[in-house]
């Protein structure tokens, strides 16, 4: 990057440093710190939909899909959530595949599953294997924002209908007494009275979902763990910028990265929750009525 | 090979008893079962030793945080901050590296007459190295969930313990301590069950399975990757994980029976498994 760089073995300490944080590989690393906040910001309101249909869902009158409902919210509850990391990509991809398959290659004869192998036809694979490679990794990465949107909308759907019971149960009758429809006191009393009891919920789910954007290493997406173990790595001197073991370093700064991440949002979250509880009828609502008076 | 010759060769096989060699084709159910659930003797390892030891460094961190005294309360403070906020992933990777880098033929300690030589190794070793990041992180979010619970104790409790003249030690042993334990437990229940949904993430973060002895989420993954489906191995380790969640609640319910019997029956809370999100 900066003019002096072309000899790094020549240069002192401060330059030499100067040149290796600015190299092209350095770079790549920064860029995923963007990964993992696209990462956040695509599955928060995703992983939202997902809860807030999951908990309509456990709430509906018609029994097997209140069931399919409940199944979805109680699954997160005694299942670790990695497993899920591990099973929604590849059974996802093979379902994609699979019906790709169905619908592309009608004579087709031979089953999908061989033996250990997951056989379809050309024309259904995922990504077409001429795709240029920014759609492969793409492609990965839509995986796994569904993986994480799969598993914390479970979550979400656990917060959002307990925040739904949570709204007092008068203001229902109300609103049936006025001769509104199920559907109508859903919308109307129901869902904009829920968020205040959902947020506390909501604050710590984003917490979690923050603290499991590693993860995502798992998933094969090259993120900034990808990058701090492969720029980390001991390199010899056949690299232009030879050094010792330095994932521990890389390791620490993400730490850091990780400890900002959590208590801006942490800080965020209480703003939040002040300008929410004004004029409720709750303990933090009378607090900052009395403070005010 | 009969399903009770692979639970004689495999049975064992997570902690490196039995067959030596994974099986590597024709994989039958009977395998993953049996090879899967050998697995789960680290997650019920690391999960039941990492609870245990982390219990008694929570209530210490608690009462640190808790506590008058700068001193006491500001590491207490930074503990807890540092292994709440950042992920358990990351940890892993820290420690490991941290450990790697300790000098290979151990850390002489000069004892004034003899010298000791500390073997470090051992750290490496995801039984050691792993239990202690699991340890540590588990005491971090049960001191936040203790902490809560002292500040909730009832005035009138603490006021009354004085006016009887308990000492400091009496008060902490008979009124603080037990009401704490009370007042956090459900809480306490669903971080122990966290816990041990977290131990799964060992050995996918930088401790090396040795001699392919992982655990349950490791040897799922080992079949996934062997036969291109994931439809049988990973429910599999999921019902064993329901398994072990349910061991975790009725185990945690009868303490909470038992820290709730001085109530009246109308005045006790049932330990009722609502996921609480305090992770």
């Amino acid at each position: 990057m900066f003019e002096f760089c072309s000899d790094p073995s020549a240069l002192g300490d401060l330059k030499w440093m100067a040149c290796y944080l600015t190299t092209g590989k350095q770079f790549a690393f920064y860029w995923s710190f963007g990964t993992v906040l696209l990462l956040l910001a695509v599955t928060a309101p995703a992983a939202l939909a997902f809860g807030f249909a999951g908990a309509m869902a456990a709430r509906a009158r018609f029994a097997p899909l209140r069931w399919l409902g409940l199944a979805y919210t109680s699954m997160v509850r005694g299942i670790p959530d990695i497993i899920f990391f591990l099973f929604v990509p590849i059974a996802l991809d093979q379902l994609f595949e699979w019906l790709r398959h169905r619908a592309l290659c009608p004579d087709w004869d031979q089953p999908v599953r061989q033996g250990n192998d997951f056989v379809v036809c050309a024309a259904a694979k995922l990504p077409q294997s001429s795709a240029p490679q920014w759609i492969h990794e793409s492609y990965g990465f839509a995986l796994a924002v569904l993986a994480f949107a799969i598993v914390f909308g479970a979550f979400a759907a656990n917060v959002l209908s307990g925040a739904m019971k949570a709204v007092p149960r008068a203001q229902m009758e109300t609103a049936e007494a006025y001769g509104m429809t199920h559907g109508q006191a859903f919308w109307r009393i129901m869902v904009p009275q829920m968020w205040v009891y959902a947020l506390p919920g909501l604050s710590n789910l984003w917490q979690i979902l923050v603290k499991a954007t590693p993860l995502l290493f798992l998933l094969g997406v090259e993120d900034i763990v990808y990058w701090a173990r492969e720029l980390g790595g001991s390199k010899t001197s056949t690299f232009a910028y030879p050094h010792p073991d330095w994932r521990i370093w890389y390791f620490l700064a993400l730490l850091v990265f990780y400890l900002l991440l959590t208590s801006v949002s942490e800080r965020v979250f209480a703003r939040l929750s002040r300008r929410l509880s004004h004029g409720q009828a709750t303990a933090a609502g009378e607090k900052l009525r009395k403070a005010a008076a | 090979m009969s399903c009770l010759d692979t639970i004689q060769a495999y049975g064992l096989r997570a902690i490196g008893l039995g067959e030596r060699l994974l099986p590597r084709t024709d994989f039958t159910l009977c395998d993953q079962f049996v090879l899967i659930g050998s697995g789960l003797i680290w997650n019920v390892y690391f999960g039941l030793l990492a609870l245990f030891f982390g219990f008694w460094f929570a209530v210490a961190l608690a009462m640190g945080k808790n506590s008058d005294h700068l001193a006491a309360r500001k590491p207490a403070e930074w503990f807890i901050f540092v292994f709440r906020g950042s992920p358990l992933f990351i940890q892993f990777f820290i420690a490991y590296q941290a450990f790697v880098l300790l000098p290979r033929d151990g850390i002489p300690i000069n004892l004034g007459i003899v010298e000791l030589t500390a073997d470090t190794r051992w750290l490496t070793k995801a039984w050691a190295g792993a239990l202690i990041v699991l340890f540590l992180n588990t005491s971090a979010y049960a001191a936040e969930i203790f902490s809560g619970a002292l500040r909730s104790i009832p005035k009138g409790d603490l006021e009354a313990a004085d006016a009887y003249g308990m000492s400091t030690w009496q008060k902490f042993r008979r009124v603080t301590f037990p009401t704490m334990l009370r007042l956090g437990w459900p809480a306490y229940t669903n971080e122990a069950i966290f816990l041990f949904h977290a131990t799964t993430l060992v050995f996918f973060s930088g401790f090396p399975a040795w001699q392919q002895q992982g655990d349950a989420l490791y040897y799922a993954n080992y079949f996934a990757d062997k036969t291109f489906n994931p439809f049988i191995p990973y429910p599999i380790v999921a019902g064993y994980f329901v398994i072990v969640t349910l061991c975790v609640i009725t185990g945690f319910g009868l303490v909470n029976r038992r820290l709730n019997r001085h109530l009246a029956p109308s005045q006790r809370q049932r330990l009722r498994f609502r996921l609480q999100l305090v992770r």
